[in-house]
Protein backbone atom coordinates (compact mmCIF):
# COMPACT_ATOMS: atom_id res chain seq x y z
CA UNK A 1 0.00 0.00 0.00
CA UNK A 2 3.03 2.11 -0.81
CA UNK A 3 1.26 5.42 -2.04
CA UNK A 4 -2.09 6.70 -0.80
CA UNK A 5 -4.51 8.17 -2.95
CA UNK A 6 -6.55 11.07 -2.34
CA UNK A 7 -10.28 9.97 -2.11
CA UNK A 8 -11.19 11.93 -5.01
CA UNK A 9 -8.48 10.98 -7.19
CA UNK A 10 -9.50 7.14 -6.50
CA UNK A 11 -12.76 8.11 -7.02
CA UNK A 12 -12.08 9.54 -10.53
CA UNK A 13 -10.43 6.25 -11.88
CA UNK A 14 -12.84 4.17 -10.39
CA UNK A 15 -15.54 6.18 -12.25
CA UNK A 16 -13.59 6.08 -15.50
CA UNK A 17 -12.62 1.91 -15.12
CA UNK A 18 -16.38 1.24 -14.41
CA UNK A 19 -17.50 3.74 -17.21
CA UNK A 20 -15.39 1.64 -19.54
CA UNK A 21 -16.15 -1.69 -18.28
CA UNK A 22 -19.82 -0.93 -19.46
CA UNK A 23 -18.71 0.84 -22.80
CA UNK A 24 -16.70 -2.47 -23.65
CA UNK A 25 -19.56 -5.20 -22.89
CA UNK A 26 -21.79 -2.25 -25.29
CA UNK A 27 -19.06 -2.31 -27.92
CA UNK A 28 -18.44 -6.23 -28.00
CA UNK A 29 -22.76 -6.38 -28.38
CA UNK A 30 -23.23 -4.62 -31.04
CA UNK A 31 -19.50 -5.05 -32.80
CA UNK A 32 -21.11 -9.06 -32.88
CA UNK A 33 -24.72 -7.49 -34.06
CA UNK A 34 -23.35 -5.85 -36.82
CA UNK A 35 -20.71 -7.63 -38.35
CA UNK A 36 -23.30 -9.99 -38.42
CA UNK A 37 -25.77 -8.49 -39.98
CA UNK A 38 -23.85 -6.59 -42.71
CA UNK A 39 -22.47 -9.66 -43.88
CA UNK A 40 -25.53 -11.60 -43.67
CA UNK A 41 -28.26 -9.34 -44.81
CA UNK A 42 -26.96 -8.89 -48.41
CA UNK A 43 -27.67 -12.12 -49.01
CA UNK A 44 -31.02 -12.88 -47.61
CA UNK A 45 -33.46 -12.74 -50.90
CA UNK A 46 -37.25 -14.10 -51.62
CA UNK A 47 -35.93 -16.77 -52.75
CA UNK A 48 -33.44 -17.40 -49.67
CA UNK A 49 -36.54 -17.36 -47.68
CA UNK A 50 -38.91 -19.17 -49.57
CA UNK A 51 -36.84 -22.19 -51.34
CA UNK A 52 -35.72 -25.07 -50.12
CA UNK A 53 -31.93 -25.81 -49.84
CA UNK A 54 -30.54 -28.18 -52.19
CA UNK A 55 -27.02 -29.86 -52.16
CA UNK A 56 -26.96 -29.90 -48.04
CA UNK A 57 -27.76 -26.26 -48.34
CA UNK A 58 -24.76 -24.96 -50.25
CA UNK A 59 -27.45 -23.69 -53.15
CA UNK A 60 -31.43 -22.95 -52.59
CA UNK A 61 -32.76 -21.31 -49.32
CA UNK A 62 -33.77 -22.63 -45.65
CA UNK A 63 -37.87 -22.61 -46.32
CA UNK A 64 -37.65 -26.07 -44.21
CA UNK A 65 -35.33 -24.82 -41.30
CA UNK A 66 -37.77 -21.99 -41.04
CA UNK A 67 -40.96 -24.17 -40.96
CA UNK A 68 -38.81 -26.18 -38.36
CA UNK A 69 -37.87 -23.50 -36.14
CA UNK A 70 -41.48 -22.70 -36.11
CA UNK A 71 -42.82 -25.94 -35.39
CA UNK A 72 -40.58 -27.37 -32.61
CA UNK A 73 -40.92 -23.29 -31.06
CA UNK A 74 -45.05 -24.06 -30.89
CA UNK A 75 -44.72 -27.10 -29.72
CA UNK A 76 -42.89 -26.44 -27.06
CA UNK A 77 -44.66 -22.96 -26.29
CA UNK A 78 -47.88 -24.90 -26.57
CA UNK A 79 -46.44 -27.59 -23.75
CA UNK A 80 -45.01 -25.18 -21.27
CA UNK A 81 -47.60 -22.53 -21.47
CA UNK A 82 -50.36 -24.41 -19.35
CA UNK A 83 -47.70 -26.19 -17.38
CA UNK A 84 -45.80 -23.39 -16.46
CA UNK A 85 -48.88 -20.58 -15.70
CA UNK A 86 -50.35 -23.19 -14.12
CA UNK A 87 -47.67 -24.04 -11.65
CA UNK A 88 -47.55 -20.23 -11.17
CA UNK A 89 -50.81 -20.17 -10.26
CA UNK A 90 -50.61 -23.07 -7.76
CA UNK A 91 -47.70 -20.98 -5.98
CA UNK A 92 -48.98 -17.86 -5.46
CA UNK A 93 -52.63 -18.28 -5.14
CA UNK A 94 -53.63 -21.89 -3.75
CA UNK A 95 -51.12 -22.54 -1.16
CA UNK A 96 -49.46 -20.85 1.66
CA UNK A 97 -44.82 -21.37 1.75
CA UNK A 98 -44.61 -24.58 2.35
CA UNK A 99 -41.80 -27.24 2.02
CA UNK A 100 -43.97 -28.74 -1.49
CA UNK A 101 -43.16 -25.11 -2.46
CA UNK A 102 -40.13 -25.04 -1.85
CA UNK A 103 -39.34 -28.18 -3.81
CA UNK A 104 -41.17 -27.14 -6.33
CA UNK A 105 -39.03 -23.85 -6.88
CA UNK A 106 -36.06 -25.80 -5.85
CA UNK A 107 -37.22 -27.91 -8.75
CA UNK A 108 -37.82 -25.18 -11.42
CA UNK A 109 -34.64 -23.37 -10.63
CA UNK A 110 -32.36 -26.34 -10.67
CA UNK A 111 -34.16 -26.80 -14.56
CA UNK A 112 -32.88 -22.93 -15.27
CA UNK A 113 -29.63 -24.48 -14.77
CA UNK A 114 -29.04 -27.52 -16.50
CA UNK A 115 -26.96 -27.23 -19.57
CA UNK A 116 -28.73 -27.56 -23.12
CA UNK A 117 -26.48 -30.41 -24.02
CA UNK A 118 -28.05 -32.29 -20.90
CA UNK A 119 -31.57 -31.58 -22.00
CA UNK A 120 -30.40 -33.05 -25.46
CA UNK A 121 -29.31 -35.99 -24.00
CA UNK A 122 -32.46 -36.97 -21.93
CA UNK A 123 -34.69 -35.87 -24.78
CA UNK A 124 -32.85 -38.20 -26.70
CA UNK A 125 -32.74 -40.86 -24.50
CA UNK A 126 -36.74 -40.24 -22.89
CA UNK A 127 -38.87 -38.78 -26.39
CA UNK A 128 -36.70 -40.13 -28.89
CA UNK A 129 -35.52 -43.74 -27.96
CA UNK A 130 -38.20 -44.21 -24.92
CA UNK A 131 -41.26 -43.31 -26.05
CA UNK A 132 -40.45 -44.07 -29.60
CA UNK A 133 -41.34 -40.64 -30.79
CA UNK A 134 -38.19 -40.81 -32.92
CA UNK A 135 -36.06 -37.85 -34.12
CA UNK A 136 -38.87 -35.67 -34.74
CA UNK A 137 -40.41 -32.36 -34.55
CA UNK A 138 -42.48 -33.53 -31.23
CA UNK A 139 -39.38 -35.06 -29.51
CA UNK A 140 -37.64 -31.81 -29.97
CA UNK A 141 -40.45 -29.65 -29.57
CA UNK A 142 -41.37 -31.91 -26.42
CA UNK A 143 -37.52 -31.40 -24.90
CA UNK A 144 -37.34 -27.67 -25.29
CA UNK A 145 -40.56 -27.58 -23.27
CA UNK A 146 -38.67 -28.92 -20.61
CA UNK A 147 -36.18 -26.57 -21.32
CA UNK A 148 -38.32 -23.31 -21.16
CA UNK A 149 -40.70 -24.20 -17.79
CA UNK A 150 -38.63 -22.23 -15.77
CA UNK A 151 -38.62 -19.17 -17.36
CA UNK A 152 -42.61 -19.31 -18.23
CA UNK A 153 -42.91 -20.29 -13.94
CA UNK A 154 -40.68 -17.25 -13.09
CA UNK A 155 -41.71 -14.65 -15.08
CA UNK A 156 -46.15 -15.67 -14.51
CA UNK A 157 -44.87 -15.71 -10.94
CA UNK A 158 -43.99 -12.63 -10.90
CA UNK A 159 -46.64 -11.60 -13.11
CA UNK A 160 -49.23 -12.99 -10.21
CA UNK A 161 -47.46 -11.49 -7.20
CA UNK A 162 -47.60 -8.23 -8.92
CA UNK A 163 -51.48 -7.80 -9.42
CA UNK A 164 -52.75 -5.65 -6.55
CA UNK A 165 -54.65 -7.23 -3.60
CA UNK A 166 -56.85 -5.02 -3.67
CA UNK A 167 -58.18 -6.96 -7.20
CA UNK A 168 -58.64 -10.00 -5.15
CA UNK A 169 -60.40 -8.14 -2.94
CA UNK A 170 -63.04 -6.48 -5.09
CA UNK A 171 -63.56 -9.48 -6.80
CA UNK A 172 -64.27 -12.01 -3.92
CA UNK A 173 -66.56 -8.63 -2.21
CA UNK A 174 -68.62 -9.13 -5.01
CA UNK A 175 -69.07 -12.70 -4.43
CA UNK A 176 -67.00 -14.22 -7.66
CA UNK A 177 -65.46 -17.66 -6.58
CA UNK A 178 -61.63 -18.20 -6.69
CA UNK A 179 -61.87 -19.78 -10.30
CA UNK A 180 -64.13 -16.87 -11.01
CA UNK A 181 -61.29 -14.28 -9.97
CA UNK A 182 -58.57 -15.82 -11.41
CA UNK A 183 -60.40 -16.42 -15.42
CA UNK A 184 -61.48 -12.53 -14.82
CA UNK A 185 -58.85 -10.55 -12.89
CA UNK A 186 -55.47 -12.25 -12.43
CA UNK A 187 -55.30 -13.56 -16.11
CA UNK A 188 -56.22 -10.26 -17.76
CA UNK A 189 -53.95 -8.23 -15.28
CA UNK A 190 -51.32 -10.37 -15.33
CA UNK A 191 -50.89 -10.86 -18.96
CA UNK A 192 -48.31 -8.71 -20.50
CA UNK A 193 -45.86 -10.67 -17.76
CA UNK A 194 -47.08 -14.04 -18.97
CA UNK A 195 -46.62 -12.61 -22.18
CA UNK A 196 -43.13 -12.08 -21.49
CA UNK A 197 -42.38 -14.85 -20.26
CA UNK A 198 -43.77 -16.43 -23.37
CA UNK A 199 -41.91 -14.52 -26.00
CA UNK A 200 -38.41 -15.40 -23.74
CA UNK A 201 -39.33 -18.81 -23.74
CA UNK A 202 -39.94 -18.68 -27.68
CA UNK A 203 -36.35 -16.84 -27.93
CA UNK A 204 -34.65 -19.44 -26.17
CA UNK A 205 -36.24 -21.83 -28.54
CA UNK A 206 -35.37 -19.94 -31.56
CA UNK A 207 -31.43 -20.05 -30.30
CA UNK A 208 -31.02 -23.32 -29.32
CA UNK A 209 -29.11 -25.93 -30.61
CA UNK A 210 -27.63 -28.93 -28.93
CA UNK A 211 -30.81 -30.04 -27.21
CA UNK A 212 -32.62 -29.86 -30.96
CA UNK A 213 -29.85 -31.55 -32.83
CA UNK A 214 -30.18 -34.64 -30.71
CA UNK A 215 -34.03 -34.51 -30.38
CA UNK A 216 -35.50 -33.63 -34.13
CA UNK A 217 -32.72 -34.06 -35.63
CA UNK A 218 -30.85 -32.52 -38.79
CA UNK A 219 -33.09 -33.97 -42.06
CA UNK A 220 -32.81 -31.30 -44.47
CA UNK A 221 -36.07 -32.28 -45.84
CA UNK A 222 -39.70 -30.12 -45.44
CA UNK A 223 -41.08 -31.75 -42.42
CA UNK A 224 -44.50 -33.27 -43.20
CA UNK A 225 -46.08 -34.78 -39.64
CA UNK A 226 -45.38 -34.33 -35.74
CA UNK A 227 -43.39 -37.12 -36.62
CA UNK A 228 -41.13 -35.87 -38.96
CA UNK A 229 -37.16 -35.40 -38.01
CA UNK A 230 -36.94 -31.30 -38.47
CA UNK A 231 -34.09 -29.17 -38.55
CA UNK A 232 -34.01 -25.60 -37.38
CA UNK A 233 -32.27 -22.54 -38.76
CA UNK A 234 -29.58 -22.71 -35.21
CA UNK A 235 -28.54 -26.26 -36.19
CA UNK A 236 -28.91 -24.87 -39.76
CA UNK A 237 -26.28 -22.57 -39.21
CA UNK A 238 -24.18 -24.36 -36.77
CA UNK A 239 -23.74 -27.21 -39.71
CA UNK A 240 -23.14 -24.67 -42.30
CA UNK A 241 -20.56 -23.11 -40.76
CA UNK A 242 -18.68 -25.91 -38.63
CA UNK A 243 -18.17 -28.20 -41.76
CA UNK A 244 -17.68 -25.27 -44.13
CA UNK A 245 -21.00 -25.94 -46.38
CA UNK A 246 -21.50 -22.42 -47.48
CA UNK A 247 -20.00 -19.25 -45.53
CA UNK A 248 -22.66 -17.39 -47.56
CA UNK A 249 -25.78 -19.17 -46.64
CA UNK A 250 -24.41 -18.97 -43.04
CA UNK A 251 -23.92 -15.47 -42.73
CA UNK A 252 -27.75 -15.18 -44.57
CA UNK A 253 -29.04 -17.85 -41.52
CA UNK A 254 -27.34 -16.35 -38.83
CA UNK A 255 -28.23 -12.80 -39.92
CA UNK A 256 -31.97 -14.01 -40.01
CA UNK A 257 -31.42 -15.53 -36.71
CA UNK A 258 -30.26 -12.24 -35.22
CA UNK A 259 -33.42 -10.18 -36.67
CA UNK A 260 -35.96 -12.88 -34.87
CA UNK A 261 -33.86 -12.33 -31.89
CA UNK A 262 -34.17 -8.72 -31.78
CA UNK A 263 -37.35 -8.84 -32.81
CA UNK A 264 -38.08 -11.09 -29.82
CA UNK A 265 -36.33 -8.51 -27.60
CA UNK A 266 -37.92 -5.90 -28.38
CA UNK A 267 -41.47 -7.23 -27.95
CA UNK A 268 -40.54 -8.62 -24.95
CA UNK A 269 -39.34 -4.99 -23.69
CA UNK A 270 -42.37 -3.10 -25.09
CA UNK A 271 -44.83 -5.41 -22.73
CA UNK A 272 -42.63 -5.37 -19.85
CA UNK A 273 -43.37 -1.51 -20.16
CA UNK A 274 -46.70 -1.65 -21.11
CA UNK A 275 -47.01 -3.62 -17.72
CA UNK A 276 -44.88 -1.17 -15.97
CA UNK A 277 -47.08 1.94 -17.31
CA UNK A 278 -50.12 -0.03 -16.15
CA UNK A 279 -48.91 1.03 -12.59
CA UNK A 280 -48.18 -2.49 -11.23
CA UNK B 1 -82.20 -31.34 -2.78
CA UNK B 2 -81.79 -29.66 -6.57
CA UNK B 3 -80.08 -26.96 -4.36
CA UNK B 4 -77.54 -29.10 -2.17
CA UNK B 5 -76.78 -30.42 -5.84
CA UNK B 6 -76.06 -27.66 -7.31
CA UNK B 7 -74.00 -26.18 -4.34
CA UNK B 8 -71.87 -29.31 -4.65
CA UNK B 9 -71.29 -29.13 -7.68
CA UNK B 10 -70.03 -25.46 -7.24
CA UNK B 11 -67.70 -26.91 -4.70
CA UNK B 12 -66.69 -29.62 -6.54
CA UNK B 13 -65.90 -26.75 -9.42
CA UNK B 14 -63.65 -24.93 -6.88
CA UNK B 15 -62.15 -28.01 -5.73
CA UNK B 16 -61.38 -29.26 -9.24
CA UNK B 17 -58.74 -26.47 -10.45
CA UNK B 18 -56.90 -26.85 -7.02
CA UNK B 19 -55.87 -30.13 -7.78
CA UNK B 20 -55.35 -29.40 -11.36
CA UNK B 21 -52.98 -26.34 -10.77
CA UNK B 22 -51.22 -28.94 -7.88
CA UNK B 23 -50.89 -31.69 -11.12
CA UNK B 24 -49.43 -29.02 -13.06
CA UNK B 25 -46.91 -27.56 -10.32
CA UNK B 26 -45.55 -31.27 -10.59
CA UNK B 27 -44.45 -31.02 -13.53
CA UNK B 28 -41.09 -28.84 -12.82
CA UNK B 29 -40.34 -31.71 -10.04
CA UNK B 30 -41.27 -34.48 -12.35
CA UNK B 31 -38.82 -33.39 -15.41
CA UNK B 32 -36.21 -32.96 -13.02
CA UNK B 33 -37.00 -36.24 -11.34
CA UNK B 34 -36.90 -37.99 -14.88
CA UNK B 35 -34.06 -36.14 -16.58
CA UNK B 36 -32.26 -37.37 -13.34
CA UNK B 37 -33.44 -40.93 -13.57
CA UNK B 38 -32.54 -41.40 -17.36
CA UNK B 39 -29.07 -39.81 -17.19
CA UNK B 40 -28.07 -42.03 -14.50
CA UNK B 41 -29.61 -45.03 -16.18
CA UNK B 42 -28.03 -44.81 -19.60
CA UNK B 43 -24.51 -43.83 -17.71
CA UNK B 44 -23.80 -45.82 -14.39
CA UNK B 45 -23.17 -48.96 -15.93
CA UNK B 46 -20.61 -48.57 -18.15
CA UNK B 47 -19.30 -46.00 -15.00
CA UNK B 48 -19.49 -49.68 -13.14
CA UNK B 49 -17.94 -51.18 -16.03
CA UNK B 50 -14.84 -49.06 -16.11
CA UNK B 51 -14.90 -48.47 -12.65
CA UNK B 52 -15.49 -44.94 -11.09
CA UNK B 53 -11.94 -44.20 -10.56
CA UNK B 54 -10.86 -45.47 -14.30
CA UNK B 55 -13.77 -42.86 -15.32
CA UNK B 56 -13.33 -39.75 -13.20
CA UNK B 57 -9.16 -40.12 -13.40
CA UNK B 58 -8.48 -42.16 -16.58
CA UNK B 59 -6.31 -39.91 -19.31
CA UNK B 60 -7.25 -42.27 -22.33
CA UNK B 61 -10.78 -41.40 -23.78
CA UNK B 62 -10.41 -43.84 -26.96
CA UNK B 63 -13.99 -45.51 -27.68
CA UNK B 64 -13.03 -47.73 -30.03
CA UNK B 65 -10.38 -49.36 -28.27
CA UNK B 66 -12.73 -49.76 -25.42
CA UNK B 67 -11.15 -46.81 -22.87
CA UNK B 68 -13.68 -44.06 -21.61
CA UNK B 69 -10.83 -41.89 -19.18
CA UNK B 70 -12.74 -38.17 -19.18
CA UNK B 71 -9.82 -36.58 -16.77
CA UNK B 72 -8.26 -34.37 -19.82
CA UNK B 73 -12.13 -33.50 -20.32
CA UNK B 74 -12.70 -32.32 -16.77
CA UNK B 75 -8.99 -30.18 -16.80
CA UNK B 76 -10.27 -28.66 -20.07
CA UNK B 77 -13.36 -27.66 -18.47
CA UNK B 78 -11.61 -26.26 -15.11
CA UNK B 79 -9.61 -23.93 -17.62
CA UNK B 80 -11.74 -22.87 -20.11
CA UNK B 81 -14.48 -21.88 -16.70
CA UNK B 82 -11.38 -20.62 -14.48
CA UNK B 83 -10.02 -18.33 -17.85
CA UNK B 84 -13.93 -16.99 -18.54
CA UNK B 85 -14.17 -16.04 -14.91
CA UNK B 86 -10.54 -14.33 -14.85
CA UNK B 87 -11.82 -11.76 -17.50
CA UNK B 88 -15.45 -11.91 -17.63
CA UNK B 89 -16.28 -10.80 -14.13
CA UNK B 90 -14.47 -7.87 -13.48
CA UNK B 91 -15.98 -6.32 -16.68
CA UNK B 92 -19.44 -8.02 -15.22
CA UNK B 93 -19.21 -6.34 -11.83
CA UNK B 94 -17.95 -2.79 -12.84
CA UNK B 95 -21.24 -3.57 -15.71
CA UNK B 96 -23.39 -4.01 -12.63
CA UNK B 97 -21.71 -1.24 -10.50
CA UNK B 98 -22.30 1.32 -13.42
CA UNK B 99 -26.22 -0.07 -14.00
CA UNK B 100 -26.35 0.24 -10.11
CA UNK B 101 -24.97 3.60 -9.10
CA UNK B 102 -23.39 5.68 -11.58
CA UNK B 103 -25.66 5.33 -14.93
CA UNK B 104 -28.04 8.17 -15.39
CA UNK B 105 -31.66 6.62 -14.84
CA UNK B 106 -32.21 6.74 -18.66
CA UNK B 107 -29.19 5.42 -20.10
CA UNK B 108 -29.52 2.12 -17.52
CA UNK B 109 -33.06 1.71 -19.05
CA UNK B 110 -30.82 1.38 -22.96
CA UNK B 111 -28.40 -0.79 -21.07
CA UNK B 112 -30.19 -2.69 -19.34
CA UNK B 113 -32.08 -4.25 -22.10
CA UNK B 114 -29.36 -4.56 -23.99
CA UNK B 115 -27.61 -6.72 -22.36
CA UNK B 116 -30.39 -8.92 -21.78
CA UNK B 117 -30.65 -8.99 -25.78
CA UNK B 118 -26.44 -10.55 -25.03
CA UNK B 119 -28.20 -13.51 -23.44
CA UNK B 120 -30.66 -14.22 -26.04
CA UNK B 121 -27.78 -14.48 -29.24
CA UNK B 122 -27.49 -18.19 -30.01
CA UNK B 123 -24.60 -19.76 -28.84
CA UNK B 124 -23.88 -21.10 -32.26
CA UNK B 125 -23.37 -17.27 -33.06
CA UNK B 126 -20.86 -16.47 -30.75
CA UNK B 127 -18.81 -19.70 -31.63
CA UNK B 128 -18.94 -18.67 -35.00
CA UNK B 129 -17.95 -14.87 -34.37
CA UNK B 130 -15.10 -16.17 -31.86
CA UNK B 131 -14.20 -18.39 -35.33
CA UNK B 132 -13.64 -15.64 -37.25
CA UNK B 133 -12.00 -12.80 -34.81
CA UNK B 134 -10.91 -14.63 -31.92
CA UNK B 135 -8.96 -17.78 -32.95
CA UNK B 136 -7.23 -16.07 -36.04
CA UNK B 137 -5.80 -13.26 -33.79
CA UNK B 138 -5.07 -15.70 -31.05
CA UNK B 139 -3.08 -17.73 -33.78
CA UNK B 140 -1.39 -14.56 -35.19
CA UNK B 141 -0.67 -12.96 -32.41
CA UNK B 142 0.35 -15.70 -29.48
CA UNK B 143 1.02 -18.44 -31.86
CA UNK B 144 -0.05 -21.83 -31.55
CA UNK B 145 -3.10 -23.14 -33.74
CA UNK B 146 -5.36 -20.18 -32.74
CA UNK B 147 -8.31 -23.11 -31.67
CA UNK B 148 -7.46 -22.64 -28.05
CA UNK B 149 -8.81 -22.49 -24.36
CA UNK B 150 -7.45 -18.92 -23.97
CA UNK B 151 -10.79 -18.63 -26.97
CA UNK B 152 -12.83 -20.50 -25.42
CA UNK B 153 -12.42 -18.91 -22.33
CA UNK B 154 -13.12 -15.45 -24.59
CA UNK B 155 -16.29 -16.20 -25.74
CA UNK B 156 -16.88 -17.77 -23.02
CA UNK B 157 -16.58 -14.75 -20.33
CA UNK B 158 -18.62 -12.83 -22.77
CA UNK B 159 -22.06 -15.22 -22.87
CA UNK B 160 -21.38 -15.30 -18.84
CA UNK B 161 -22.15 -11.26 -18.65
CA UNK B 162 -25.35 -11.44 -18.61
CA UNK B 163 -25.87 -13.81 -16.14
CA UNK B 164 -23.30 -12.62 -13.64
CA UNK B 165 -24.46 -8.59 -14.37
CA UNK B 166 -28.19 -9.12 -13.82
CA UNK B 167 -27.97 -10.71 -10.74
CA UNK B 168 -25.23 -8.94 -9.17
CA UNK B 169 -27.08 -5.70 -10.09
CA UNK B 170 -30.25 -6.92 -8.57
CA UNK B 171 -28.24 -7.70 -5.23
CA UNK B 172 -26.88 -4.14 -5.24
CA UNK B 173 -30.36 -2.20 -6.07
CA UNK B 174 -32.12 -4.22 -3.35
CA UNK B 175 -29.58 -2.96 -0.32
CA UNK B 176 -31.40 -0.27 1.99
CA UNK B 177 -30.83 3.41 0.69
CA UNK B 178 -29.95 4.15 4.46
CA UNK B 179 -26.67 2.39 4.14
CA UNK B 180 -25.78 4.58 1.56
CA UNK B 181 -26.99 7.60 3.34
CA UNK B 182 -25.17 6.88 6.38
CA UNK B 183 -21.57 6.24 3.97
CA UNK B 184 -22.09 9.56 3.24
CA UNK B 185 -23.05 11.45 5.83
CA UNK B 186 -19.46 10.32 7.22
CA UNK B 187 -18.02 12.06 4.28
CA UNK B 188 -17.24 8.84 2.19
CA UNK B 189 -17.08 9.73 -1.46
CA UNK B 190 -19.34 7.57 -3.67
CA UNK B 191 -16.72 5.23 -4.92
CA UNK B 192 -15.76 4.68 -0.99
CA UNK B 193 -19.33 3.97 -0.23
CA UNK B 194 -19.56 1.48 -2.77
CA UNK B 195 -16.24 -0.63 -2.44
CA UNK B 196 -16.49 -0.36 1.68
CA UNK B 197 -20.49 -0.36 2.16
CA UNK B 198 -22.32 -1.65 -0.70
CA UNK B 199 -20.13 -4.47 -2.33
CA UNK B 200 -19.71 -5.83 1.13
CA UNK B 201 -23.37 -5.76 2.13
CA UNK B 202 -24.17 -7.39 -1.35
CA UNK B 203 -21.90 -9.87 -0.53
CA UNK B 204 -23.76 -13.27 -1.16
CA UNK B 205 -26.06 -12.11 -4.06
CA UNK B 206 -22.36 -11.40 -5.82
CA UNK B 207 -21.18 -14.71 -5.25
CA UNK B 208 -24.17 -16.56 -6.41
CA UNK B 209 -23.86 -14.17 -9.53
CA UNK B 210 -20.73 -15.80 -9.71
CA UNK B 211 -21.58 -19.25 -9.56
CA UNK B 212 -24.42 -18.80 -11.74
CA UNK B 213 -22.02 -17.47 -13.93
CA UNK B 214 -19.69 -20.73 -13.39
CA UNK B 215 -22.47 -22.88 -13.83
CA UNK B 216 -23.26 -21.45 -17.80
CA UNK B 217 -19.71 -21.25 -18.51
CA UNK B 218 -19.49 -24.95 -17.09
CA UNK B 219 -22.65 -26.00 -18.91
CA UNK B 220 -22.23 -24.11 -22.59
CA UNK B 221 -21.29 -26.54 -25.79
CA UNK B 222 -22.12 -25.46 -29.55
CA UNK B 223 -19.87 -21.92 -28.85
CA UNK B 224 -16.99 -23.63 -26.82
CA UNK B 225 -17.20 -26.96 -30.15
CA UNK B 226 -16.34 -24.33 -32.52
CA UNK B 227 -13.39 -22.51 -31.04
CA UNK B 228 -11.58 -25.21 -28.94
CA UNK B 229 -10.18 -27.26 -31.38
CA UNK B 230 -11.65 -30.24 -29.50
CA UNK B 231 -8.77 -32.58 -29.03
CA UNK B 232 -8.82 -35.21 -26.40
CA UNK B 233 -5.26 -34.56 -24.14
CA UNK B 234 -4.11 -32.84 -21.54
CA UNK B 235 -3.61 -29.31 -22.43
CA UNK B 236 0.07 -27.72 -21.42
CA UNK B 237 -0.29 -24.27 -22.08
CA UNK B 238 -3.46 -22.08 -22.48
CA UNK B 239 -3.04 -21.99 -26.31
CA UNK B 240 -3.60 -25.11 -26.85
CA UNK B 241 -6.80 -26.95 -27.95
CA UNK B 242 -8.80 -28.99 -25.27
CA UNK B 243 -11.67 -30.55 -25.06
CA UNK B 244 -14.75 -29.90 -21.99
CA UNK B 245 -17.12 -32.41 -20.97
CA UNK B 246 -19.71 -30.49 -22.83
CA UNK B 247 -18.07 -30.65 -25.68
CA UNK B 248 -17.18 -34.24 -25.39
CA UNK B 249 -20.73 -35.39 -25.44
CA UNK B 250 -21.83 -32.32 -28.46
CA UNK B 251 -19.22 -33.95 -31.00
CA UNK B 252 -19.72 -37.30 -30.31
CA UNK B 253 -23.28 -38.14 -29.43
CA UNK B 254 -24.06 -38.05 -33.43
CA UNK B 255 -22.24 -41.48 -34.35
CA UNK B 256 -21.91 -42.93 -30.91
CA UNK B 257 -23.52 -46.43 -29.97
CA UNK B 258 -23.27 -49.57 -27.33
CA UNK B 259 -21.03 -48.67 -24.91
CA UNK B 260 -19.65 -45.45 -26.63
CA UNK B 261 -23.05 -43.77 -25.86
CA UNK B 262 -23.16 -44.59 -22.64
CA UNK B 263 -20.06 -43.04 -21.56
CA UNK B 264 -21.46 -39.80 -23.27
CA UNK B 265 -24.46 -40.06 -20.96
CA UNK B 266 -21.86 -41.24 -17.86
CA UNK B 267 -20.09 -37.50 -19.37
CA UNK B 268 -23.67 -36.49 -18.16
CA UNK B 269 -24.19 -37.39 -15.10
CA UNK B 270 -20.60 -36.36 -14.20
CA UNK B 271 -22.15 -32.58 -15.63
CA UNK B 272 -25.38 -32.80 -14.07
CA UNK B 273 -23.50 -33.66 -10.17
CA UNK B 274 -21.39 -30.64 -11.06
CA UNK B 275 -24.18 -28.12 -11.89
CA UNK B 276 -26.23 -29.32 -9.21
CA UNK B 277 -24.12 -28.47 -6.34
CA UNK B 278 -23.35 -25.17 -8.22
CA UNK B 279 -26.63 -24.25 -8.26
CA UNK B 280 -27.42 -25.53 -4.86
CA UNK B 281 -24.68 -23.42 -3.67
CA UNK B 282 -26.01 -20.18 -5.32
CA UNK B 283 -29.50 -20.73 -4.11
CA UNK B 284 -28.34 -21.18 -0.76
CA UNK B 285 -25.97 -17.84 -1.11
CA UNK B 286 -29.16 -15.73 -2.75
CA UNK B 287 -31.42 -16.88 0.21
CA UNK B 288 -29.10 -16.20 2.65
CA UNK B 289 -28.95 -12.64 2.91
Amino acid sequence: MGIRLNPKTTQKIAKAVIWSAAILVLFLLFSIIIYILSKGIPHITWQFLTQIPSDMGRSGGILSTIVGTLSVTLVAIIVATPLGVGTAFYLTEYTRESTITKIIRFSAESLAGIPSIVYGLFGFIFFVIYLKLGWSILSGGLTLAVMILPTIIRTSEEAIRTVPPMYREVSFSLGGTKWQTMIKVLIPSALPGIATGIILGIGRCVAETAAVILTAGSALQMPTSLFSPARTMAVHFYILASEGISLEKAFATSALLIILILLINIGANLLVNKFVAKGH
Amino acid sequence: MLQGLIHKMKRLGERFPQSLFFIMALSALSALALITIFIFIEGIPLIVKVGFFNFIFGMKWAPSLGQYGIFPMIVGTVLVTLGAIILGVPIALCCSIFLAEFAPRKLSNLVRPAIQLLAGIPSVVFGFWGLIFIVPAIRNYLGGPGLSILAGSIILAIMILPTVISISEVSLLALSPLLKEGAFALGATHWQTIRSVLLPAAKSGILASIILGIGRAVGETMAVIMVLGNAVALPSSILDPARTLTTNIGIEMGYASGDHQQALFATGIVLLVIIMLLNSIAQYAIRRK
